[in-house]
């Protein structure tokens, strides 16, 4: 120890080995190994989390390449004739009801036997060719003439929607170098969307019905505007009834209520709420509002419900700490100025808490959006083709029909549901781009 | 609706009444409201609570009310051969006809003359009875309008009232959290208890067949049903266990890394990365599970010769941890932010590189909150849904081996309750039995979650 004096650090004199400075004995060689064992652990950390990172990339990439091609739809090119036999048999003015009824799927057939005549005989082949439009066609024919009875007698070239395995065919998923035997498309339609795709009759287009429609069994036809409606139906039945309730919860709790047991156990009660699964409240909303209370199945009124009670713990919570954040001297400063607890609360805490409480709400809700499993338990999980109308009317909320295509058999549905996925994710950036926002605009630090 | 328009309509009452009795209030003290007790505007809240709080409470008792004795009245209508010795499911049934006709839905027994004269009946009742709560409703409205008109004065101490009303208001709102927990174990109890009566208790807990198809009739064959939740218990802790295998050691890598390496310009980035893997829906990792990480394990197990099935636990639970690591590593930033900072300085004070600190100082230190939040980890794992849903199996197979399907409480609560139900057969409520047991199991994993959590906390505060 005498060697101290030379070197701040304590050096031993046969400590080191042929270095000229000589370095203290107690760092020596394991130093070398200590670092490294340092850059180690901080490499595994970053790595840890690079591999989340990762992870976010796979999945997101992983939907999109999946969902983005739904977002247009294949068409071809028919010379429709609209028969003036069918539509308008007796030749005197033009009947709402005959237009109606009218056959307009025949005319479709007719325009592809004239585009094909070679496949006209054969049943098996007639089948397979009407299968190359979307067995839905003739609606969109319907609702042509019923705008326009002019065009009865004519002949049109109207985009036809190409059926779901053309479509996706089309869009160059289905390999055509396989085997006839291991994919969906046949050599024969091959053959006929290249003859139609040389004559420049083939053509993609935004995918407008994907926005407008309800869900359907045809994917070519299926939209999620219905779930869309459903989940906006729902999500206000849930901010109306846990956003009040919530807000006074909060205020009650930390503003009025006295310190004693029974208060403790209410915030126990609201931490265990908040980490309740999510399916036990579905089983809640099944077994009371349903069976007890007799509420529609199906319906946003007894979704939006039950969400409210999963979103009510976010809020209450988010609430308190927004309000526990407006510093004690507002309040007494409030006080002193003579007004009552109750308009402290009112006129000046609760404005000065609004931005964080605005906050938690959006987040509360948010979650809301993407909950899937309570619904499931109340029936909203039905397949529903009509936009719901109101709150009672049997629905579908945006990751539900997520499920539902998800769980479909068509290889067409594997797009839908990614796009829907999409659609969903955009909510939710949209929704916590708005929270964030808030929070940076209107939060203040005191 | 039609409830709805008359409640609006009610509030709209009440709104008018607030104007009538502030301008009340301001007459009465002679144009002088500083002379009145309270601010106008309490008077004017005073009148309109005594109009739509009577008038609100019995709209909902005369809706609660109406069902029983409208139904009652027209079964009672009924020949009297049609009710008698009728079974309760069969009486809700013959009900649902009536009821079905009524609406001008497809009812199965619509045409028989008795239930046609009976949906009359109860279409007529019904209309006469919203007519007359129409009018009940409104009367006592204008009765409280009448009395609060008459209350009011300057020496009426309104804010006084308004304040107890509102307070009450306020009361119950936070009652609300204790009703609904009320709610969900009474619920979960009652249907279990009728399960246990169909299904002994300890063959429940410890039997190890899971077929929850019942016979419809006694000669059928092979579907005697067997509720056994033992291999579902398995399954859940299976697939919770491959969940904490991935969560855990990244989870807790990124928040030692987050907490004590990043800078904060890194910190800025990928915080708000974990938080969107945290708000992805669960039915997102779901479709991710099923779709994309489940034929890769197969095909990856197919190329070194391995057998894996398409709804393997494997991709479940992998699956499953990513969902998780979020809140791991969130939890656990904060626990290690909580640890004192003196702890740290006196560890580097005697040399201790910053791995060695954090190995042996700060993870100690932290170990209570760490430990905490990978039990509240563990109950999320074991209470989430969609994800084993839609990527793990439905047969109930009593295996350990992660390579093969295995089903979980939660995929079988929703197999049991998707689609037709009917409360009297022991299928249907067995999902209720596994709720309750799925809600004892993460409750006491939060209570002890919790309490470890906060005993660390009072250590260093």
């Amino acid at each position: 120890m005498t060697d101290t004096t030379s070197s701040p650090q304590g050096v031993s004199p046969g400590g080191a080995s042929g270095d000229p400075i000589r370095r203290p004995v107690f760092v020596g060689p394991h130093l070398a190994r200590r670092y490294a064992r340092e850059r180690r652990f901080r490499l595994l950390g970053l790595a840890s989390v690079a591999t989340a990172g990762v992870i976010l990339l796979i999945l997101l990439g992983s939907i999109v390449s999946k969902g983005y091609s739904a977002f247009w739809q294949h068409e071809v090119d028919l010379d429709i004739t609209f028969s003036a036999e069918e539509l308008n048999p007796d030749g005197g003015p033009v009947e709402r009801e005959t237009l109606l009824r009218a056959n307009y799927l025949d005319m479709v057939r007719d325009a592809l036997k004239r585009e094909f005549p070679d496949a006209a005989d054969d049943r098996r082949e007639r089948r397979m060719l009407y299968g190359l439009v979307s067995p839905n066609a003739d609606l969109a024919l319907r609702n042509m003439v019923l705008e326009d009875p002019s065009l009865i007698g004519t002949t049109q070239t109207v985009a036809i929607k190409m059926s779901d395995d053309m479509d996706t065919f089309a869009k160059g998923f289905i390999d055509r170098d396989l085997p006839e035997g291991d994919r969906r498309v046949k050599d024969r339609e091959i053959s006929w969307h290249d003859h139609l795709e040389a004559e420049g009759r083939v053509h993609a287009a935004f995918n407008v019905d994907f926005f407008t429609t309800g869900d359907s069994r045809e994917p070519e036809e299926a939209g999620i505007y219905g779930a869309l409606i459903g989940s906006i139906l729902t999500l206000t039945v849930t901010l109306l009834v846990s956003f009040p309730i919530g807000v006074m919860a909060a205020a009650y709790l930390e503003e009025f209520a006295p310190k004693n047991r029974f208060t403790d156990l209410i915030e126990v009660n609201i931490n265990n709420l908040a980490a309740v699964p999510s399916i036990v409240f579905g089983l809640l909303g099944l077994a009371v509002f349903l069976n007890f209370f007799g509420l529609p199945r199906s319906a946003p009124l007894a979704g939006g419900l039950v969400l409210a009670l999963m979103t009510l713990p976010t809020i209450i919570i988010a609430s308190r700490s927004a309000l526990k954040a407006v510093p004690p001297s507002i309040r007494e400063a409030a006080l002193g100025l003579g007004a009552s607890r109750l308009q402290v609360v009112t006129h000046h805490v609760l404005p000065l808490a609004m931005p964080g409480i605005l906050t938690g709400t959006i987040i509360g809700m948010a979650q809301a959006l993407g909950e899937t499993a309570p619904l499931l338990m109340i029936g909203m999980v039905a397949f529903i083709v009509d936009v719901p109308q109101s709150f009672t009317d049997p629905a579908t909320v945006l990751p539900v029909q997520v499920y539902i295509w998800a769980d479909s058999p068509e290889r067409a549905f594997v797009e839908k549901t990614s796009a829907a996925i999409m659609v969903l994710l955009g909510f939710l950036v949209l929704m916590n781009a708005v929270a964030v926002l808030l929070r940076k605009r209107f939060e203040r630090r005191w | 609706m039609q409830t709805f328009i008359v409640v609006l309509a009610l509030l709209g009452f009440a709104a008018v009444g607030y104007t009538m009795g502030r301008a009340r209030a301001v007459m009465t003290a002679g144009g002088m409201p500083k002379d009145l007790h309270s601010l106008p505007s309490y008077y004017g809240s005073y009148t309109a609570i005594w109009i739509g709080l009577p008038s609100l409470i019995l709209l909902a008792i005369w809706l609660i009310v109406q069902p029983y004795v409208i139904d009652g009245v027209v079964m009672g209508g009924l020949p009297a051969g049609m009710t008698e010795g009728l079974s309760p499911s069969e009486y809700g049934l013959l009900l649902n006809d009536i009821r079905n006709t009524a609406t001008g839905n497809i009812s199965a027994r619509a045409g028989e003359p008795a239930i046609a004269e009976a949906a009359t009946q109860l279409k007529s009742l019904s209309q006469t009875s919203f007519i007359l709560m129409v009018i009940a409703a409104f009367g006592v409205g204008a009765g409280g309008l009448a009395f609060a008109r008459n209350r009011i004065s300057p020496d009426l101490r309104a804010r006084n009232t308004v304040e107890k009303v509102i307070n009450v208001v306020l009361i119950i709102s936070s009652l609300i959290a204790i009703l609904t927990t009320v709610g969900i174990v009474l619920s979960l109890l009652f249907e279990s208890f009728i399960f246990f009566t169909k299904v002994p208790f300890y063959e429940f807990l410890f039997g190890l067949n899971w077929s929850p198809q019942t016979a419809l009739r006694s000669d059928q064959v092979g579907s005697s049903g067997a509720f056994g939740a033992i291999p579902l218990f398995v399954g859940t802790l299976l697939i919770t266990f491959i969940a904490m295998i991935v969560a855990a050691p990244i989870g807790l890598m990124s928040a030692i890394y987050m907490a004590e390496y990043a800078d904060p310009r890194f910190r800025a980035f990928a915080k708000p990365m974990l938080e969107v893997l945290a708000g992805i829906p669960t039915v997102v990792y779901g479709f991710f599970a099923a779709l994309t990480v489940a034929p890769f394990f197969r095909n990856a197990g197919e190329s070194i010769g391995l057998d894996v099935s398409s709804e393997s636990a494997l991709a479940a639970g992998v699956v499953m941890g990513i969902m998780i690591i979020p809140f791991v590593s969130s939890l656990s930033d904060d626990v290690i932010n909580a640890v004192p900072q003196s702890l740290r300085d006196g560890s580097y004070g005697l040399g201790a590189t910053k791995s060695e600190t954090i190995r042996s100082v700060i993870v100690p230190a932290a170990l209570p909150g760490i430990v905490g939040a990978l039990l509240l980890a563990v109950s999320r794992a074991i209470g989430e849904t969609m994800i084993v849903v839609m990527a793990a199996g439905l047969a109930a197979n009593l295996t350990v081996n992660p390579l093969e399907a295995v089903t979980t409480v939660t995929v079988q609560i929703v197999t049991l309750l998707v689609g037709d139900q009917e409360f009297d057969s022991a299928k249907t409520l067995s999902a209720f039995a596994l709720g309750l047991v799925l809600f004892f199991i993460t409750l006491a994993l939060n209570v002890i979650a919790l309490s470890v959590v906060r005993k660390y906390r009072e250590k260093y505060d």
